[in-house]
């Protein structure tokens, strides 16, 4: 909320924000998942310069994806195909001021990827055109279920002519890595201002150090999770005895 | 909605973590009770819950660790635990999960590895379930055991047709003075491979086959066969755990600290139940567990899935981005 007024006095002051027709921040550049994470919010607020409407797009880091496709083989449901995407970013959301279809034209949506249906996912080259619509949409399904994309677009909301906000909700489970904050602001069908803000989500404390030395020292950490459980296993047995 | 949601650092997600203790309570009494570990029950729920498979996997089986551990421990105090039998389980079970490696590559390069493990899965609990109902429904009904509960209880219930006579009469004849029977050092030995082999093929202790071949094959008293199962669970759960922990990073220990607390605490229960139930009705419960998850299973495999599209779980996370 600090940022947020010391924003509102930088405009009040600046002669020359005409120069600058977006500008726009988040309350925070970080999230810190913690032991007690159970998800968290953001709010992005910034101001326009004259008319237009607002579109933000939050992007988390782009990776790698296998959908793979059951097959009825003898009867039975079994995992048969598989197709790997490049550029399907790990958490996706949208927001806009208005309904996208007002605003925004399919050639905006399109260079922008404003949508979970403009998303540029790269299947292989070889693969049928009907194949990778099928698991495209196979993809898309399973991450929103996973509540890692939003289909439905979220609601950018203007507090007079010029200041704008919204929230950004992230569930529990948000994938830790580099997150891009794009905001665009639209007139007449073309982008006149953009700012991207970039945002990190990292594991802290004693998650993130238990996370290393898993990774770091994997065969101690084996070794001693085999070792908590039986000492676990046995102090019970003798608290529990008769 | 959760009561007190804790974050997993390796399954990456919140979980509430009394129900967590709660699972952790109701494997573990089924586990001291029937000497299964329970892995089969916890993988599912975990993954219902958002725990990605692998995680859920193998965390399962570090929980199952300190289950079994705290039931067989329970059972060696009442003396019902055959730790010679035990051993030669052990060592066969080790062999066999390291051939397992092998067999996995040989039906891979066949083709329809899935298939095959699946089909392997359901047919051999259906079918066992079927025999030990069968089995121990008679003998629940045979007048002999009506003789009460405090016979029923000491386990030496005598099965009316032990099988398996060609295995237990291979060479290397030994005593088993704790299950009071004798027979071939070979039967537990290659039992231990063969049990082996498929936890390693379908990711799971084995309690659910062991508990029944023990009793039918090696025509073991029930009484002892739970404890002697735990211990050999022990093991086997233990070299999974460690071995996915060190391969794969899947072993969730904040996760698997939750489910523990719950299961430690319940095993010693669910082992003081069982010797209250006397061996035949025990039986007659494990025949009907085993029947239900060959049933889920089998409906899991014939129903057609909601969404035949699945994201494949990557075992390598994208690394943590730089603090600006």
């Amino acid at each position: 909320m600090r940022a947020f007024l010391a924003l509102l006095a930088l405009l009040a002051f600046m002669p020359t924000a005409k120069a600058q027709p977006l500008v726009a921040d988040l309350s925070s550049h970080l999230i810190a998942i913690t032991t007690g994470f159970a998800g968290t919010e953001l709010l992005l607020f910034g101001a326009t310069e004259g008319e237009g409407d607002v579109v933000v797009i939050v992007r988390g880091p782009d990776s790698e994806t296998s959908v793979r496709r059951k097959a009825r083989v003898a009867g039975l449901w079994i995992n048969r195909d598989e197709m790997r995407f490049a550029g399907a970013p790990a958490f996706y959301r949208v927001a806009a001021s208005k309904p996208l279809a007002e605003f925004v034209p399919p050639a905006l949506r399109q260079r922008y990827q404003i949508g979970t249906e403009y998303l540029r996912l790269q299947a292989p080259a070889d693969a049928n055109p009907d194949e990778v619509a099928a698991f495209r949409a196979g993809l898309l399904r399973n991450k929103e279920a996973q509540a890692l994309y939003d289909a439905e677009i979220g609601r950018v909301s203007f507090l007079g002519p010029r200041l704008f906000r919204t929230r950004i909700v992230f569930p529990a489970n948000v994938p830790t890595g580099a997150y891009s904050v794009e905001v665009l602001l639209v007139r007449g069908g073309q982008v006149i201002g953009a700012q991207t803000t970039p945002m990190f989500v990292n594991k802290v404390g004693v998650g993130a150090d238990i996370y290393d030395f898993a990774h770091d020292w994997a065969a101690i950490y084996g070794l001693l999770a085999v070792l908590i459980a039986v000492f676990a296993g046995w102090a019970a047995g003798a608290i529990f005895r008769k | 909605m959760a009561l007190l949601p804790v974050y997993l650092p390796l399954a990456e997600t919140a979980i509430d973590g009394l129900m967590l203790v709660a699972i952790g309570a109701g494997v573990g009494l089924m586990s001291g009770m029937f000497g299964v570990g329970g892995g089969f029950l916890i993988t599912p729920m975990l993954i219902f819950l958002g725990v990605p498979p692998p995680i859920a996997a193998a965390t399962g089986a570090n929980t199952v660790v300190a289950s079994s551990a705290a039931g067989a421990i329970a059972h060696w105090r009442r003396g019902t635990l055959d730790l010679k039998m035990g051993v030669l389980l052990v060592g066969g079970g080790f062999a066999g999960s390291g051939a397992s490696v092998w067999v996995f590559g040989w039906l891979t390069r066949l083709g329809q590895i899935d298939l095959v493990v699946a089909l392997c899965y359901v047919l051999l609990l259906g079918g066992v379930g079927i025999l030990m109902f069968a089995e121990s429904l008679r003998a629940m009904l045979a007048p002999s055991a009506k003789a009460g509960p405090a016979k029923a209880a000491s386990g030496k219930t005598a099965l009316s047709k032990p099988r398996g006579r060609w295995l237990r009469g291979l060479p290397w004849q030994m005593q088993f003075p704790k299950s009071g029977i004798e027979t071939s050092v070979l039967a537990p030995l290659l039992l231990g491979i063969f049990i082996g082999v498929l936890t390693g093929l379908m990711g799971v202790g084995g309690g659910f086959l062991l508990v029944p071949a023990m009793i039918y094959l090696l025509a073991m008293p029930t009484s002892v066969v739970v404890g002697t199962s735990l211990f050999q669970i022990v093991f086997v759960s233990a070299n999974v755990t460690f071995l996915q922990a060190v391969s794969h990073q899947t072993v969730d220990i904040v996760l698997a600290g939750l489910l523990i607390a719950g299961s430690v605490v319940a095993a010693p229960l669910g082992a003081r139940l069982g010797a209250k139930l006397g061996a035949a009705r025990l039986r007659v419960l494990l025949a009907l567990l085993v029947l239900a998850v060959a049933g889920q299973l089998g409906y899991g495999l014939v129903e057609r899935p909601d969404d035949l599209y699945s994201i494949r779980f990557d075992l390598a996370p994208p690394p943590q981005g730089e603090t600006p």
